[in-house]
């Protein structure tokens, strides 16, 4: 049984509860990926970072649970979510097709305490992106955005075409009035004409001539497949970033 | 009582095994999660080892630990981030072996790995033939990523109380949250319970 020395240390952590929220508006981002708006009345606020587990259930009490990145900062009872749909997939194809604004789904967060950035400490932001990867990547540049913070803050950003990069006008936008934010992205598969990134998977190299190595203090959250963190992560740590100071998250229907 | 999402049907994938705990789907992948980069630390300088309060009661060297009678071990397995995998086929040390001979009053245990991460856990779910230290999973060593050269298998609880790159146990008297069961994750994490977070 829990001591009463350990419930105090986790005193400040509530149960989670789940909430009913309420489709306010859907975003299409990609040809494949959508952002949900909700209303979440009860929703007791959420750091940049963090995520939710959505549940459905069906007429018959089938029910089934995903997690999902909140893809902006706290604003009161309002969150928004951005969703893959997974060819195949169970939930994602019902949040990005089926559900209508003015629906319901229950949902319960936020969720991890560990990758998160709010600005403290004021050190240097590195994020590295893969595909959705950069939804809990975006919430950290919004709120860096809404909050005026002049941390300095680089992205790089992985995608396989430009049609597939997620909020592109809107990073460009933050990029462009904000000098201290720099984005630089990679296009996989396929490369419009002129295109002036990056255009192969990310390695070692790249990861240096944008980052540079970690001896500024910053920290680097990185986010995306499996395979992708691990090449991401183990760079990191061989350009000299403290191996604490690179946190992942790892996602994706194919794990190694 | 649960809300009826309007024209949710779902794959309806039935679980006739009555081997998927609530809220989970089945995998045939084997992801990955952790919070930091993968540790990378050489055989020659690994080890595992028994402690309390200050005190070092055992030690064994990676090749002392392969010495050690092992057993293959088929188990499912459920993360907390919602996929189960079934009939997964570790290879690994019992801790009733590393245990052995080794007198205690201590309830619980904290295992701790290299990269910093620790997760407790009760003594009496460690031992009894419910928990291994693996270094093979499906024929072969252990992945870095999936926690090699050895993690911590406790099939019963949420995987992530299976410690990857585990160095070691630690008796405890108190029941101290780990990493993640400091960040808002369940002391005890029962599948079964659907123990995901504080409070469940």
């Amino acid at each position: 049984m829990a001591g009463a020395a350990v419930l105090g240390r986790l005193g400040t952590l509530a149960p989670l509860r789940w909430l009913l929220a309420e489709l306010v508006e859907l975003v299409p981002e990609t040809p494949r990926v959508t952002s949900l708006v909700l209303d979440v009345p009860g929703w007791a606020g959420h750091r940049p970072g963090q995520h939710v587990d959505v549940r459905l259930t069906a007429e018959d009490g089938y029910q089934a649970q995903r997690s999902y990145s909140l893809a902006a900062p706290e604003d009161r009872e309002r969150i928004v979510l951005t969703v893959e749909e997974l060819e195949d997939g169970e939930v994602s194809p019902f949040l990005t097709e089926e559900l209508r604004p003015g629906e319901f789904i229950e949902l319960r967060g936020p969720i991890g305490g560990y990758f998160v950035w709010d600005g403290a400490g004021g050190e240097p932001l590195h994020l590295v992106a893969g595909g959705s990867g950069v939804v809990p990547l975006m919430a950290m540049l919004r709120h860096r955005a809404a909050a005026r913070l002049e941390t300095p803050a680089t992205l790089l950003y992985s995608s396989r075409t430009l049609g597939d990069v997620i909020y592109r006008e809107e990073l460009d936008r933050l990029a462009a009035a904000d000098p201290a934010l720099r984005v630089a992205h990679t296009l996989t598969r396929e490369q419009p004409e002129g295109w002036g990134g990056y255009a192969r998977r990310i390695d070692p190299e790249m990861l240096a001539e944008v980052l540079g190595s970690g001896e500024a203090g910053a920290t680097a959250f990185v986010c995306g497949p499996t395979r992708f963190v691990e090449v991401a992560a183990d760079g990191l740590v061989a350009l000299g970033y403290e191996p604490g100071r690179v946190r992942t998250e790892r996602f994706g229907p194919s794990g190694a | 009582m649960a809300f009826i999402t309007r024209g949710f049907r779902g794959k309806h994938e039935t679980d006739e095994s009555g081997r998927i705990p609530p809220g989970q789907y089945e995998t045939h992948d084997f992801p990955v999660l952790s919070a930091g980069p993968t540790p990378h630390t050489p055989l020659e300088t690994w080890s595992f080892t028994i402690a309390e309060g200050g005190e070092e009661l055992a030690r064994w060297s990676w090749e002392e630990l392969r010495a050690l009678p092992s057993e293959t071990i088929t188990k499912d397995i459920h993360c907390v981030t919602k996929w189960s995998k079934l009939d997964t086929e570790w290879e690994g040390v019992s801790v009733d072996t590393l245990l052995d001979g080794i007198e205690t009053d201590a309830g619980y245990v904290t295992a701790w790995s290299d990269g910093g991460y620790t997760t407790n856990l009760p003594l009496e779910d460690v031992t009894g033939g419910k928990a291994w230290v693996a270094f093979g999973y499906d024929g072969e060593l252990l992945d870095p990523e999936h926690g090699g050269p050895a993690r911590l298998l406790v099939p019963h609880l949420y995987f992530w109380k299976s410690a990857k790159w585990v160095r070691g146990l630690r008796l405890m008297d108190e029941d101290e949250p780990g990493f993640w069961e400091s960040l808002g994750y369940h002391l005890y994490g029962d599948p079964w319970r659907e123990q995901r977070y504080w409070g469940d």
